[in-house]
């Protein structure tokens, strides 16, 4: 079984947004999907801080601390991109308007419920930015994700045991090893990466799965 | 003739009190203002509840409002970060209260304060944790959570130009959280690179009117001014 890498990953999540999009990704992983996406498609990303239209890193000589993405990072505007506050800018999630959100996740169920923003450890500082209006606003949430922790245990599980962000609202997991579709008819596997058998990912997840028609 | 400039910092906070709640606009640095955060160190107050997105990085700002121990409470959404060690002290050693609060519930609830909404149903924190002991309902089939207005004594924002009557524009995504802050406090001030004269600004592209700001205080000098 050869699992997919970082890059891999992302190319495989850039594969799914389609034309027209309005888009947002999380800090850290899904960052990554931007690199991937098609020249050729016209794709809106958006920022929580105020930004559609989010084009790649500057130069180093040209950056901009005006001009950064949620993760802080400095980044460009494109041409017909456009800056909003953040009241504009939460109503463009929580309203409905975006199409897809990418996320990491410490957990999602096959439900679709999703932990990731708190681990619930005494010692830990809760944070959680705009990780619950994603989850609830976007259209669809994917997740991208490892599907075994460093442990090796499941992070697609039967029921969340970390603090949940949000209420079935996850549609799609991208992992290293499979592509699952998950929401109230359990958790359907829509592809594996070559030398993996569904017997083999159910004994990794422990959980139901149920291969998707399109590979049955 | 109604002139909104502080003449200096110090004028622009004038009538800052211990237990004051204070709006401070911001998203990492962009939109931060730092000069008028410099400013109510030096004023003294203390006791302060602080409503920002973050709760401070490195040595300025918020992080050093909380280094300088003038916060009693923090309203925010995302308080951990790489440099936050400031707040991260104090709230382990229980000295600091933290209200955490989804960020675009953050927004939606300055909103409210600003709007004159008494509360808002929001759909973002249902069955979760921070949503734990609140009001729900469910409308056309979907849940939310009663939440509460955020209002404040004070906003503190960075804006790139204003006028005398208070209207303001913007620096790219350093608006932020300005232009939702300086509806919700009974007073706001702004502080502005640049004081244009009245009619300067496009009225189309005014962001922020004037009603909505009490004071305006220069923190840069003047730039040169455009050739004729």
């Amino acid at each position: 079984m050869q699992r997919m890498n970082r890059e891999e990953m992302a190319a495989r999540v850039a594969r799914d947004i389609p034309e027209g999009a309005y888009v947002n990704l999380g800090i850290g992983l899904p960052t990554r999907v931007a690199n991937f996406l098609p020249k050729e498609r016209d794709i809106f990303l958006q920022s929580e801080n105020g930004l559609l239209g989010m084009g790649p890193a500057p130069a180093e000589e040209d950056t901009d601390w005006e001009l950064i993405n949620a993760g802080k990072q400095p980044v460009t505007l494109l041409a017909g991109g456009c800056f909003f506050h953040h009241g504009d800018s939460f109503s463009m999630m929580r309203g409905g308007h975006i199409d897809i959100c990418v996320l990491g996740a410490f957990q999602v169920s096959v439900n679709g419920d999703l932990a990731n923003w708190h681990t619930g450890a005494p010692e830990a500082i809760p944070a959680v930015g705009g990780a619950m209006d994603l989850a609830v606003g976007a259209k669809q949430v994917f997740v991208m994700m490892d599907l075994l922790t460093k442990a090796g245990e499941s992070k697609l599980v039967a029921q969340c045991s970390y603090p949940l962000t949000g209420l079935s609202c996850v549609s799609r997991i991208y992992s290293d090893v499979a592509i699952f579709d998950v929401g109230p008819a359990g958790a359907h596997v829509i592809e594996m990466v070559p030398g993996l058998t569904i017997d083999q990912l159910r004994d990794m997840t422990g959980v139901e799965l149920q291969l998707a028609l399109e590979i049955a | 003739m109604i002139d909104k400039i502080s003449p200096s910092l110090q004028h622009a906070i004038a009538g800052l009190r211990d237990g004051a709640s204070i709006m401070i606009s911001g998203f990492g640095d962009a939109g931060a203002p730092h000069e008028l955060m410099e400013a109510v160190i030096e004023h003294g107050a203390s006791d302060l509840t602080i409503i920002s997105n973050n709760a401070g990085a490195g040595e300025t700002g918020i992080a050093a409002l909380i280094k300088a121990n003038r916060v009693r409470k923090v309203i925010c959404s995302f308080p951990r970060q790489a440099a936050s060690h400031h707040f991260d002290a104090r709230y382990r050693a229980g000295q600091i209260e933290l209200e955490l609060v989804p960020q675009g519930n953050l927004a939606a609830r300055i909103q409210a304060a600003g709007s004159g909404l008494g509360a808002i149903f929001t759909p973002t924190g249902y069955g979760t944790l921070l949503a734990e002991g609140k009001e729900t309902r469910e409308i056309d089939g979907r849940n939310y959570v009663l939440e509460y207005p955020i209002h404040a004594d004070f906003a503190l924002i960075k804006a790139r130009a204003g006028d005398r009557w208070g209207n303001l524009i913007y620096c790219k995504v350093a608006r932020n959280f300005g232009p939702i802050m300086a509806m919700a406090a009974k007073t706001t001030i702004a502080q502005v690179a640049e004081i244009v004269e009245l009619g300067a600004l496009d009225p189309e592209a005014v962001v922020t009117p004037g009603i909505f700001v009490n004071r305006v205080v220069q923190v840069a000098p003047l730039t040169v001014a455009a050739a004729a």
